[in-house]
């Protein structure tokens, strides 16, 4: 029961913040500015990371896909097929997402409660700054405009890994894997993946931002903090992975 | 000037402020001092409006800040500025961009008057050589000195100071209490110091309060604090050797001369 009131009041807590958060910013030149330094931050410099793990990835896929399904009785394009499927649809968007909810999630968490403990957010308040819109929404806007991006690049990249792995070790040729890949293409996946991707781009920026608002203490609840709002990020995408997946593909 | 009508806070059952009357005058550099856990800060906080008392009214020339709505007391915060006990300046910015930040955010100057403006804020505090480092690359009393130029950026009416001193050395906190001192004239405007450093009180203290137990328990300033009878303010001040001795020294001239 006391779990219940807990999650509600917390709930509750995050309802009010974003009610503070949305809203149209105080000073756009400094929110322009705050907006291009979360874009570089959060999202340019995760540019490596996505690139790498989407092309082991993908050409993991590739090798488990011909390893565990070749068959006689299976046509030589199942591989290209089941990889674009499993990278278009789950992994570069749902997976990436929660890597990065690792990742940038973290960053956000730590930066915001950092902040709050060395009396950075009061400063803001006591001049007069919607402190939860100055550093809440640029780095909302910053997620839900480049993690998109970012679904982009890991699905070219993880494509790139299948085709790196089919040069490398012959396995199959790239022909098959090309028309594997082409097979029943729905360009519609492709916008099933940016939109899953903006909401959970939402839901790491305002989460982990929610978690590191409301840090109270010092270096050790900044930890925690970075923690719960990294296992809620992951929790959530998950949960609204179902919803959406359920909602877009029927 | 700043009033303070019976002001009370409760945490839980714990009694922080009980029923507090002050007056904080213009061009005056008001201190509130008292031991750690008797309620200066939280009292600060009360009167900056960053916590709520449960009873009494804080008005600033008047204006009953619990009593304002969320647009007119965003407005009334642009009149303050505040000095934080960690200087609290904004890490990713640079010390100019630091104290560009509440010209940028409020003011309707021009970038080249907001630009002279910030220069002249740091001139102010010796810190015009230092403008393009950061935050971390300062020292301890020069941070607080550059957050005094932020706070000052805006030409605010009330100035808040949290601890101002505290992590110092004596001769940096004689600095910052100067500048403080000095600000508070020039601009005239009201000084409110959050503090328990002896040498910040015998040196600036224009009117000081203390606190005890979460009541106000004397109030005076610097010319008439040694000589109060309250066996609290007296327990506290003479906690410092040095105002022992300087008492003692006293009590032996008077002595002797008699």
């Amino acid at each position: 029961m006391n779990f219940i009131i807990k999650w509600i009041d917390t709930f509750g807590s995050y309802l009010m913040l974003m009610k503070r958060v949305i809203g149209r910013p105080e000073c756009w030149k400094m929110f322009g500015r705050q907006f291009l330094r979360d874009i570089f931050q959060l999202g340019v410099n995760s540019i490596p990371i996505v690139l790498i793990i989407s092309f082991f990835i993908g050409a993991v896929i590739c090798i488990q896909m011909k390893l565990n399904i070749e068959s006689p009785w299976m046509p030589k394009i199942v591989v290209g097929y089941a990889t674009r499927e499993i990278m278009l649809l789950e992994f570069s968007s749902s997976i990436m997402c929660l890597i990065l909810a690792g990742k940038v999630g973290s960053n956000i968490t730590s930066e915001i409660g950092t902040m709050r403990v060395t009396q950075q957010i009061d400063a803001l308040e006591i001049m007069g700054v919607n402190s939860a819109n100055f550093l809440i929404l640029p780095k909302i806007s910053a997620l839900v405009t480049f993690i998109p991006i970012l679904v982009i690049f890991s699905i070219i990249s993880g494509i790139g890994g299948s085709y790196a792995i089919c040069y490398a070790t012959q396995i199959m040729t790239p022909e098959d894997l090309t028309c594997g890949l082409q097979y029943c293409f729905i360009p519609w996946y492709i916008g099933c993946s940016i939109i899953k991707a903006i909401f959970f781009a939402f839901i790491i920026a305002s989460v982990a931002s929610f978690f590191g608002y409301r840090v109270e203490g010092g270096s050790i609840e900044v930890g925690k903090a970075s923690t719960n709002a990294v296992v809620s990020c992951s929790v959530l995408i998950l949960f609204a992975d179902i919803v959406l997946t359920q909602l877009l593909m029927q | 000037m700043i009033q303070l009508e019976g002001i009370s806070k409760n945490f839980g059952k714990q009694v922080v402020l009980n029923d507090i009357n002050a007056t904080f005058e213009n061009g005056k550099t008001n201190l509130i001092i008292g031991q750690s856990g008797a309620g200066k800060t939280v009292l600060l906080k009360c009167i900056v409006g960053l916590l709520n008392p449960d009873k009494g009214k804080v008005l600033y020339d008047g204006r009953n800040i619990l009593a304002l709505n969320k647009k007119e007391r965003l407005l009334l915060r642009r009149e303050m500025g505040m000095l934080f006990q960690n200087a609290a300046l904004f890490d990713s910015m640079s010390v100019f961009e630091n104290v560009m930040f509440p010209l940028e955010m409020f003011s309707d100057m021009t970038y080249k008057e907001k630009e002279e403006r910030a220069l002249s804020c740091l001139e102010r505090v010796n810190l015009l050589n230092a403008r393009h480092k950061s935050p971390e690359e300062l020292s301890g009393g020069m941070q607080k000195r550059a957050a005094i130029a932020r706070a000052i950026a805006l030409k605010p009416k009330y100035l808040f100071c949290d601890e101002p001193n505290s992590g110092l050395d004596p001769q940096t906190s004689l600095i910052i209490d100067e500048l403080i001192h000095d600000i508070t004239n020039e601009l005239h405007i009201t000084t409110i110091v959050n503090t328990h450093d002896m040498n910040s009180v015998m040196g600036i203290g224009d009117h000081i309060i203390f606190l005890s137990g979460g009541r106000l328990e004397w109030q005076g300033n610097k010319d008439n604090i040694l000589d109060s009878d309250s066996k609290y303010l007296n327990d506290f001040l003479f906690s410092s050797d040095l105002l022992r001795k300087v008492k003692e020294r006293e009590s032996m001239k008077r002595t002797g001369v008699q």
